[in-house]
């Protein structure tokens, strides 16, 4: 359950461009669809959703808590606990594996070592046999299904998708975009996109308009 | 985090070779230094302590010392035994022992001298018994092992206290009939005989070359007198008399010990200050490696702030790179500082018949190590001062 309101923010170090979002009410298990051009603020939401950026003005609050409640480290702890981000560019720990990275992040989410977890995902997410290959060896398509699996793996309550379909072809996208609804269902959590990619539209009942 | 922190390290397995490297140098050489320093001085002192002056030929006293007392030198000359013993009227002579040498066995010095000399250095025989009669001999245990000599054996000595085959003693050879426990101590490196064997050895030889014609039998000669006080403000006393109104010099060991070790000390002092500078750049160059990471890996840091790290656990994280490098170049410097003690002990062992041993880290030794962690450390916190500051949005937007 996502609720915000009267959210702002403003970056101080640019030319004070001031960003007012309409308020968001999503109930638990419910997808959202951000859509809006660039330079809408489309990224400075979804990390406002995920605590990376403190608002001006307004609240957010995920499941009941209030993130402007939080101390740095209980947000830093929140967030590891019940957000997962899909970032438009995929990033990951160059020095590990495939299977490292995704321990990493389950640890840094307090979750034990689910091995059954990470395996199911890897099989889902077709990324079997790539395990001990290092990130820089996947292919581009498996980084961006690495990276959905990044975002997933520790069951958050909100998945967070910037652009997850910006640099793909129809079937790819039809197939990240199904993907991310399968694994957002699996988890129960609520699945936010944001993205100035109409062919997505179509798949979701819920839009917000920047 | 401990596990990220390796990887992270051997995915830049340059970087930490050189810092490891120089880590290692630094604290092996400083090792190196303090371990010489200190077993040499112990070896030292353990050898002169049972004598409180020696009594010799005019010449260098630390001379005197080294030859009559650490058998490293060449003896100064000889003097006569019936003037050396006359200082032993002196009530304040608690004993005296003569030395003579001149001779050798393969390398290793014959000493004549009394069998107090023995009691002396706390040497007890390992086996077979002390030498009785002239050309016989007990070996110290290094000897022992180093000629293979057994009880009962005989061998002839070499004229002078180099090795050498050309002037042998044949006409008289000396036989084992003892060979002594080692003992730490410069005994361990000696061939030990009664004085009247070297004596005879010499006025044997002298038969032969008619050169010498001049030397008088009945002048019976020694290289020095080792010289104990009851109190040790006796030393003084003797040494100032001794060496004004008499042809002999006195040498007080403690003192010629410790300028030699003072004049070592300028060049332990170098070789130390050139390891504190390497320790210095290696320090520095664990700082520059550090701040490099953290600025190529400010991503993945930022990266790991989305997982749900916080400032702290990525500080951690510099921290434990850090830390691996300092515990891996303190530890291989250690066993390295020690691995070079033992070349530099077999050299020694050889030529001057001291051993250094492979002793375990000592205090001082753990507080060079202690430094060196606390110098990582203090790069790492300057290094990650920057983590304070990291914009994640921004660093994760810009990818």
């Amino acid at each position: 359950m996502i609720r915000t309101d009267s959210l702002q923010f403003t970056y101080r170090d640019t030319e004070n461009h001031n960003f007012r979002f309409p308020d968001i009410n999503l109930p638990s298990k419910e997808d959202i669809l951000i859509l809006g051009p660039s330079g809408v603020g489309k990224t400075t939401l979804l990390h406002l959703l995920a605590g990376l950026l403190p608002p001006k003005e307004g609240s957010i609050s995920i499941s009941n808590t209030y993130l402007n409640k939080l101390t740095r480290k209980q947000l830093d702890d929140f967030r590891g606990r019940h957000i997962g981000l899909i970032f438009q560019r995929t990033c990951f720990i160059k020095s590990l594996t495939l299977l490292e990275n995704l321990t990493i992040r389950e640890r840094l989410s307090g979750k034990k070592n689910d091995r059954y977890r990470k395996e199911e995902l890897i099989i889902h997410l077709g990324l079997s046999d790539l395990q001990d290959k290092r990130v820089y060896q996947l292919s581009e398509g498996q980084q961006q299904r690495l990276s959905i699996a990044l975002g997933v793996i520790h069951k958050p309550k909100v998945i967070l998708a910037d652009e997850p379909t910006s640099n793909l072809d129809d079937t790819n996208c039809e197939k990240v975009i199904s993907l991310l609804k399968k694994e957002a269902q699996i988890c129960k959590s609520n699945l936010v996109i944001i993205t100035h990619d109409q062919r997505v539209k179509s798949h979701f009942d819920n839009h917000i308009i920047l | 985090m401990l596990y990220l922190a390796y990887k992270n390290l051997i995915s830049k397995p340059l970087n930490a070779f050189l810092s490891v490297s120089l880590l290692l140098l630094s604290i092996s050489l400083a090792i190196f230094v303090l371990q010489v320093r200190d077993q040499l001085n112990e070896h030292l002192e353990n050898n002169c302590k049972p004598f409180d002056m020696v009594v010799g030929a005019k010449g260098s006293p630390l001379q005197l010392v080294l030859s009559s007392l650490l058998h490293i030198d060449n003896p100064t000359g000889n003097i006569s035994l019936e003037e050396a013993l006359k200082i032993g009227k002196n009530p304040m002579v608690k004993e005296m022992i003569p030395v003579s040498y001149g001779d050798n066995y393969k390398g290793n010095r014959i000493l004549g001298t009394s069998n107090e000399y023995l009691t002396k250095y706390n040497a007890v025989l390992q086996e077979g018994e002390l030498h009785k009669k002239s050309f016989e001999v007990v070996l110290g245990n290094a000897v022992a092992k180093k000629t293979n000599l057994l009880i009962g054996d005989t061998f002839a000595s070499a004229h002078g206290l180099a090795e050498n085959e050309l002037e042998t003693h044949d006409e008289q050879p000396f036989t084992v009939t003892g060979i002594l426990k080692p003992t730490g101590t410069i005994i361990d490196h000696l061939i030990i005989t009664n004085l009247e064997s070297i004596w005879e050895v010499h006025e044997h030889k002298d038969t032969h070359d008619h050169h010498e014609e001049e030397e008088e039998e009945e002048l019976r000669e020694i290289t020095s007198m080792l010289i104990k006080f009851r109190n040790p403000l006796g030393a003084l006393q003797m040494s100032r008399f001794i060496n004004e109104k008499t042809t002999m010099q006195a040498a007080l060991p403690k003192f010629e010990i410790e300028r030699l070790m003072r004049f070592l000390g300028i060049g332990f002092r170098t070789i130390n200050g050139i390891a504190m500078a390497i320790l210095l750049v290696g320090g520095l160059s664990i700082f520059i490696n550090l701040i490099k990471t953290v600025k190529e890996r400010k991503q993945e840091l930022a990266l790991l702030r989305t997982y749900g790290a916080n400032t702290f656990q990525l500080i951690k994280l510099v921290f434990l790179e850090a830390l691996f490098l300092s515990l891996l170049g303190a530890v291989l410097g250690w066993f390295l500082g020690r691995i070079s003690i033992w070349f530099f002990s077999s050299i020694t062992n050889n030529i001057y018949g001291y051993f250094f041993a492979f002793n375990f880290p000592n205090n001082k030794e753990l507080i060079i190590l202690v430094l060196v962690i606390l110098i990582t450390l203090l790069a790492a916190i300057l290094a990650s001062l920057s983590l304070f500051k990291l914009n994640v949005s921004k660093t994760i937007s810009d990818a």
